[in-house]
């Protein structure tokens, strides 16, 4: 493989662009002739809409439409999911009834020539309810647990049971034990731009100027709904303004900004406000889980217990992969593992970064830090004890493991020599400092993909994908792929991305764009080749390739990636602040194609897990459902100075087996690890176990 | 409607300057000056993240200071000279800054990069060099969810030293 520009720390292509406003996101499709939309979310979190008075709205300047189930069409809304779906249930049928699932739910849509007539027509609107007390706690005793669908059997992929040896009757006798609850908040992706359409039909085909991490679903899903043929609608996504899993699926906003557009026969432009994100455009579920670890005094693992339950909606059944990890991260023969959902009256949650890892992975090593305490054993020490040979959950071999050597490079890095085990025994200045650590993983992921190679007879390549880049570098790392596959300089590769149009990518999530894609690009660029060397004359030459994972080897290989993830608190001992003075993260993920960009993405995915561990935190009111702190000045998030040292390293690693580009993948796994990293931290600084995400001064002071 | 309501005007016509060039509109009264940039101009380089002045994706300059184009009306900009970030690429007022992002790999998504970028001109305006934590604090009102902003951070400092020792900074 010939990797001139693989592996090098590229200057991303995109970056011109993206520092002089040039970079066009959905919202900023600006059409002649466009009007704009403004949803009406619903105020109550359970029941059905009684009346809408629209009188006073639709006399308001401007006005052209007042769109609710009372004259809204009826949409064919096909069958249809996506990878990304929830195998279980059926999505929200927007504006076709008078029933009210969740707080928040659209429940009518306002037109006008203007934004700011359709935002006071909105609010002008009179809508009067007959509401019932919603269940949004899964926690409370109104609410039942239930066994996914799609986790029944032992050839489900989130199996909803997992057992070898006996678990709890190696517990019940074990030597050393813990045994613990853990609850981790419900939380929103809130990436920095906010969702938005603009869509303008032409006869009975539709143009899409949209926010997705996933362009041919939403091409698929919206032709679904309005029953046209897919190649009906086009979905255009150049770039998008962070994403983390909330763009993955295709939510009702969408629907309704084509429907308003059609009902009014001229393009609309729709974007959701930052409050109405929280209601319509999932979340990571609140998480309640037990772990209980049995070990021998010289601390080697008898039993693993991990129960644990998430949050869904009532008409969708949401799972992830809360309990995945348990299986294999240590050597133990008994293992049991239990995963329920928790049908809530809230809207369907989805995937965010490092989805069901991240709070699955929080209990897990918590409860190993807890357990070092009560053997005395260093916790680096305890991983190492049961580091397994292989992947004990299927028998199969690690197609390659780095967590030890992620332990000791980071162990190095960051001073974890210089720890006094002892809690509550460092200290500086004011602050009782505490040092923790945590594993982190993610499977590596792999989707069929196709992709376009065209040579132009200037000697420059065009490569399409409908893939996406919500800011990690799909733009700049496909081009080295294709410039090395190509042997052409960068600057003769031009990557375009983002059309429902081009071949078809999967979703632009699960940390798998780099192997599925690359994968493609190689395959293309080497057809292209080939078909130029056959025929010298013809310019443009394009090609198409594919790329798909060999079933004997992923049959063969468990496939995951690892890291080590290091924090460093700083607790003030009189008022009980929670700083993060460092941290550090060491991953094995394979071959790392783009350095800059890569560290970039690990850190940015570290601070999230700080996010999780200390701030982030969406409450709902449990008498109406009420999302109270939608809105950023509650929904508290790092900002600049909550930060202070980051630091991301690899471990050379090569893995032969994952893909053709041995490319592990990082979004996900840069989340993991961080949120208990630092729970263990405080631990150690204040000598206080604190088991509920995020945690916050109260906890401190008060335990 | 009351007669009071009547009375009070809807829309308001301004004159100002934006990015150099003389605009006159009639703007409606609740018009913020995020959307006059972006809806009535075409200047999308200022982005809306949370419409109450927290992200910071709106930032821009405004008779030489930085202001939330989400908390600011249109019609208070009668007589008032306005920058957005097309307009000082244009003058090459941010070239360092936006050379250094980009070296440094500053950015991701790129959405709060151009309020960031302001926040991070004014700043190095007051001159010196700024420590880490100033640039910390001074930037604390720019979310950024992407990057870790250990990036942002260096890429600041860098030109800021660039500009103390009158070197130049390119990508």
């Amino acid at each position: 493989m010939n990797t001139q520009f693989v592996g090098q720390p590229i200057r991303r292509v995109d970056g011109r662009l993206k520092v002089t406003g040039g970079a066009r996101y959905a919202a900023d499709f600006n059409l002649d002739e466009h009007v704009y939309a403004v949803i009406v979310n619903a105020t109550v979190g359970l029941g059905r809409i009684v009346s809408i008075d629209q009188a006073a709205a639709t006399r308001l300047p401007g006005v052209i439409a007042v769109i609710s189930h009372l004259n809204a069409p009826r949409l064919a809304y096909h069958p249809h999911k996506g990878a990304i779906d929830p195998a279980t249930g059926e999505r929200l049928h927007v504006l076709q009834g008078d029933q009210v699932r969740f707080y928040g739910q659209p429940v009518a849509v306002v037109v006008a020539d203007t934004l700011d007539q359709a935002e006071r027509a909105a609010a002008a609107l009179s809508i009067t309810y007959a509401a019932k007390r919603p269940a949004v706690d899964p926690s409370a005793s109104d609410t039942t647990e239930i066994m996914a669908e799609a986790s029944k059997g032992p050839k489900a992929y989130y199996p909803a049971d997992t057992a070898r040896g006996d678990a709890d009757a190696a517990l019940a006798t074990a030597p050393v034990r813990i045994d613990a609850f853990y609850d981790t908040a419900r939380e929103n992706h809130n990436p920095m731009e906010p969702h938005a359409t603009v869509a303008r039909w032409d006869g009975d085909r539709v143009t899409l100027w949209s926010k997705t991490q996933f362009v041919v679903n939403e091409q698929a899903e919206i032709a679904a709904i309005f029953g046209i043929p897919t190649e009906n609608v086009q979905v255009i996504s150049p770039f998008v303004g962070g994403g983390f899993g909330t763009t993955l699926r295709t939510w009702s906003h969408v629907t309704i900004a084509a429907l308003a557009a059609r009902q009014v026969g001229r393009p609309v432009k729709l974007a959701l406000t930052r409050k109405q994100m929280f209601f319509t455009t999932g979340h990571r579920p609140r998480s309640l889980q037990r772990v209980a670890l049995g070990a021998t005094p010289d601390g080697k693992l008898t039993s693993i217990v991990h129960e644990g339950r998430g949050e869904t909606s009532r008409y969708e059944e949401f799972i992830e992969a809360l309990t995945a990890g348990t299986g294999f991260m240590y050597s133990c023969p008994n293992v049991r593992t239990q995963y329920r959902i928790v049908p809530l009256d809230t809207g369907t949650p989805n995937h965010m970064r490092g989805p069901g890892e991240a709070q699955g992975m929080f209990a897990l090593e918590c409860a190993m830090d807890e357990l070092s305490y009560e053997l005395g054993i260093d916790p680096i020490e305890l991983r190492r004890r049961n580091e397994p040979e292989i992947d004990e959950s299927t028998g199969k071999p690690f197609s390659s493991r780095s967590l030890m050597p992620c332990y000791d490079r980071g162990a190095e890095l960051f001073g974890w020599a210089q720890r006094n085990p002892a809690p509550r025994s460092m200290r500086d200045d004011r602050e009782y400092v505490g040092m923790g650590c945590a594993s982190a993983t993610y499977p590596v992921l792999f989707s069929p993909t196709r992709a376009r190679a065209r040579l132009l007879a200037d000697g420059t390549a065009e490569i399409e994908v409908a893939a996406s880049d919500m800011g990690p570098g799909t733009y700049t790392s496909m081009t080295q792929v294709a410039a090395d596959a190509l042997g052409l300089p960068l600057d003769n590769v031009r990557f375009s991305l983002g059309r429902s149009d081009f071949p078809p990518a999967p979703p632009h999530g699960g940390s798998q764009t780099m192997a599925s894609v690359g994968s493609a690009i190689r395959a293309a660029c080497a057809a292209v080749l080939e078909a130029a060397a056959r025929n010298r004359e013809v310019r443009p030459i394009e090609a198409e390739g594919s790329a798909q994972r060999d079933p004997e080897v992923a049959a063969r290989f468990s496939m995951h990636s690892f890291g080590a993830v290091f924090a460093e608190v700083g607790i003030d001992s009189d008022v009980g602040t929670i700083r993060v003075r460092r941290a550090l993260g060491v991953y094995g993920a394979g071959r790392i194609v783009n350095p800059r960009l890569a560290l970039s993405q690990c850190t940015g995915g570290m601070v999230g897990g700080i996010g999780m561990a200390l701030m982030e935190r969406t409450m709902l009111d449990a008498r109406d459902g009420r999302l109270v702190n939608a809105h950023m000045a509650d929904y508290l998030m790092p900002v600049n100075l909550d930060i202070d040292r980051l630091e991301a390293h690899f471990v050379d690693e090569e893995d032969p087996h994952v893909n053709p580009l041995g490319v592990k993948g990082l979004g996900e796994i840069a989340l993991v690890g961080m949120a208990p990293a630092i729970a263990n931290a405080i631990f150690h600084a204040t000598g206080t176990r604190l088991r509920n995400l995020p945690i916050s001064i109260e906890n401190v002071l008060t335990a | 409607m009351s007669d009071t309501a009547q009375s009070f005007p809807t829309r308001v016509d301004i004159s100002l300057t934006v990015n150099g060039e003389p605009v006159d509109a009639r703007v409606d009264v609740s018009r913020h000056l995020v959307d006059f940039l972006r809806l009535d101009l075409g200047l999308t380089g200022a982005h809306a993240g949370c419409e109450h002045g927290v992200c910071g994706a709106c930032t821009l300059q405004v008779d030489g200071e930085i202001v939330r184009g989400c908390l600011m009306l249109a019609a208070q900009l009668d007589g008032a000279e306005v920058w957005t970030v097309e307009g000082l690429t244009e003058t090459g007022a941010l070239a360092d800054l936006q050379a250094a992002f980009v070296e440094r790999n500053a950015l991701q998504c790129g959405f709060c990069t151009p309020g960031m970028l302001f926040a991070a001109a004014d700043i190095l305006a007051q001159g010196g060099q700024p420590s880490r934590v100033a640039i910390r604090e001074h930037i604390s009102g720019n979310y950024c969810r992407c990057t870790g902003y250990e990036a942002v951070v260096d890429a600041i400092e860098t030109v800021a030293g660039a500009r103390a020792r009158g070197e130049e900074v390119s990508a």
